[in-house]
């Protein structure tokens, strides 16, 4: 298995992002001199400029390691439990999918039947539905399940095309893969490179905040996922998969930086990189806190163009992601300045 | 003490008087006492020492905000954190002057069928203080007045009944801790908790710590279901401990210890419904380089509405899980390094 499947393939919900960060902290072992994790467990791993280089730029570049899930709410006396979501989880998507525990656990989710016909228009919603983990009763699913405990959704990667990949929590791993091939290609850059794999965005952006107060860089790219408007009847959205790596504009909470911005794309262009303009109507990344830490960070990001975000069966373009690293790569080497 | 603290008026952005009541119980026992620009009134016992411990307790509570006089007198109000429905002929408390007032309501003689099913938004409630014209009302009344609930703390058995236990259960427990026990400990009482748990995250910002513990009240769901849900916590069997609610994910080794003290101690308590309400600890672990957080709440009925009923053993258990959780927390210094 690649790295990006591996990394999809990790369990990780908002909050519980231990293992992956020891995957990602393994791929960074010797290539980063400096690999720290925080209070509220973001994994900050630094590369120094080369030594002798002056007027180094210190630029943290992010990529949050979790994705949504579900916490157990209850278990009731056959042995269901009940839940609710942690982060953005759409309840028609979360029907009959099946979900892993971080003990191994695995279940799946079920709903109650529609008792009322009259108010059949109405979306499934996550209070009716339950996790089955094959339990008899309550004490023999407490044995393995407790109350509190989060489960991810479970999903292998499939190629369905040379370059497009299709799995669970694309959003944001893509971005870890981003981070973590970019450390590997820009070793002794010429500027203070910090690699940061944060915590709880879907949650509310918790660890970007925390963790750039303190690296405290002069710039910060985030990476992440972004819609495309080139399926049937999409929403509207100038974004395409395979079209490039967007660079975003703006989304609901993040105007980027106008410089950043400009230098990105003039990057792109002479580069010969792929790229497509973002304007995100609907959600948002941890730049969005990033940029507003102590006396302010001049932020942007780049985002993977991605199908079907959110769901077990997220699709991205392998092009769009070289572009991102490519892009990445050269900002580390010459900055953002 | 409970009943005192529970009969002051000290909605958010009006904490003077829960602040200089605690000011003037904790004097004796605080080595320092710093009353900050935001009104938290923040106390520190014994020698600052590693780990730094902030506990905090909100001295807020939910109520009324005068908005504007009518011609015939009546007054129109805003209401922040209460549901219309526990309004209605309610007996308020309005300003410094401590005047009487009633939520008026259209009688049901006057009703009329379609009144009768709906209950009216708060935005058409008005206070009545007897005033037959806007002059008259406002010699007792300014807009901008707070008002509170007028009720009476009772007690009856086990059970305590009152307003504004939500918080003032926490500032008690801070009160006890504070006079009872030697811990070197910063006790912070917060201000503006209901309006977006703002001072909280000033005073973790002036204190510092390398974990904070929010102590606050949570609502118990007691009321008959259909489906085999329980609602939960419940009260009388012991103070809630937190997973996760809208606003933090806990730190998993403090949610650990904490559980661990309760089991070795033989004190009661029970897990807090994931994933509803928020806290101080909301902010205060996103304060600086991050705070690694827990939450701990006695269980309480129908709370923010005029009346609530809570359990005197939850109370003294709570005080006793916080106590040797804190002392465990320090025995285990290596954990926080």
């Amino acid at each position: 298995m690649g790295l990006i499947e591996d990394l999809c393939s990790i369990y990780g919900p908002a909050g519980r992002e231990h293992v992956v960060r020891e995957r990602i902290e393994k791929e960074l072992k010797g290539i980063c001199p400096e690999i720290h994790t925080d209070r509220l467990g973001n994994l900050i791993a630094h590369q120094p400029p080369a030594s002798g280089k002056k007027n180094a730029e210190k630029i943290m570049l992010c990529a949050h390691m979790d994705e949504i899930g579900l916490i157990v709410t209850y278990i009731d006396k056959k042995g269901y439990l009940r839940f609710t979501s942690v982060g953005g989880v759409f309840p028609e998507l979360a029907l009959n999918q099946r979900v892993v525990f971080e003990n191994g656990t695995v279940g799946i989710i079920g709903i109650e039947p529609k008792k009322d016909e009259s108010k059949s228009k109405a979306g499934p919603k996550l209070d009716k539905m339950y996790i089955d983990i094959g339990a008899q009763d309550q004490k023999s699913a407490e044995k393995i399940v407790r109350l509190g405990d989060v489960a991810a959704f479970s999903q292998h990667a499939v190629w369905i095309s040379k370059t497009r990949l299709s799995t669970k929590a694309l959003d944001d791993r893509i971005g870890c893969y981003c981070l973590i091939e970019t450390a590997k290609r820009a070793k002794k850059a010429n500027n203070d490179i910090y690699f940061v794999f944060s915590v709880q965005e879907e949650v509310g952006l918790r660890g970007a905040r925390t963790s750039a107060f303190a690296v405290a860089p002069q710039y910060a790219l985030a990476v992440d996922v972004t819609d495309t408007g080139d399926t049937p009847e999409a929403h509207r959205m100038e974004v395409s998969l395979g079209k490039g790596v967007a660079i975003k504009v703006k989304d609901s909470a993040f105007l980027t930086n106008p410089h950043v911005k400009d230098k990105l794309v003039e990057y792109a262009k002479s580069m010969h990189i792929p790229y497509q303009l973002e304007v995100l109507e609907h959600g948002t990344t941890d730049a969005a806190v990033i940029q507003l830490v102590k006396e302010g960070v001049m932020s942007g990001v780049l985002s993977i163009p991605t199908r079907y975000i959110h769901s077990t069966n997220e699709l991205c373009d392998l092009n769009d992601v070289e572009g991102a690293i490519s892009l990445l790569e050269h900002v580390c080497k010459t900055g953002l300045s | 003490m409970l009943k005192e603290l529970c009969e002051l008026q000290g909605v958010s952005g009006d904490e003077g008087s829960v602040r200089d009541y605690l000011r003037s119980k904790i004097a004796k026992y605080a080595a320092e006492i710093i009353e900050d620009p935001y009104g938290n009134l923040i106390a520190r016992k014994g020698k600052s020492q590693k780990p730094r411990i902030m506990l905090a307790a909100h001295m807020d509570e939910v109520g009324l905000m005068i908005t504007g006089i009518e011609k015939k007198g009546l007054l129109k109000f805003q209401a922040i954190g209460i549901m219309p429905n526990v309004l209605l002929a309610k007996r308020v408390i309005i300003g410094k002057e401590r005047v009487c007032g009633v939520i008026g309501h259209k009688p049901i003689h006057l009703a009329k069928d379609d009144e009768l099913k709906q209950v009216p938004e708060t935005k058409n409630l008005f206070i009545d203080v007897g005033a037959s014209s806007r002059e008259e009302a406002a010699k007792m009344i300014k807009v901008g007045d707070y008002a509170t609930f007028d009720t009476e703390f009772r007690e009856n058995g086990d059970l305590v009944c009152g307003k504004a236990f939500d918080n003032r259960i926490g500032c008690y427990i801070l009160l006890q801790l504070i006079q009872k026990t030697d811990m070197p400990l910063c006790y912070a009482f917060t201000v503006q908790e209901e309006v977006g748990l703002r001072g909280a995250k000033i005073a973790a910002y002036r204190v510092k710590p390398d974990i904070a513990l929010a102590i606050d009240t949570t609502s118990s769901g007691e009321w008959p279901t259909e489906k085999d849900i329980a609602q939960y916590p419940v009260i009388g069997k012991g103070p809630a401990i937190t997973i996760a609610d809208r606003s933090v994910v806990c730190d998993q080794k403090l949610v650990g210890i904490l559980k661990e003290t309760a089991r070795y101690e033989k004190i009661p308590f029970q897990m807090k419904r994931p994933m509803v309400g928020g806290t101080d600890a909301g902010t205060m672990h996103l304060v600086g380089e991050g705070v690694r957080s827990a939450v701990i709440a006695t269980p309480a009925r129908y709370i923010h509405s005029p009346m609530a009923i809570a359990s005197k053993k939850d109370i003294a258990a709570a005080i006793r899980l916080v106590e040797c959780g804190i002392r465990k927390i320090m025995e285990k210094g290596e954990l926080w390094a």
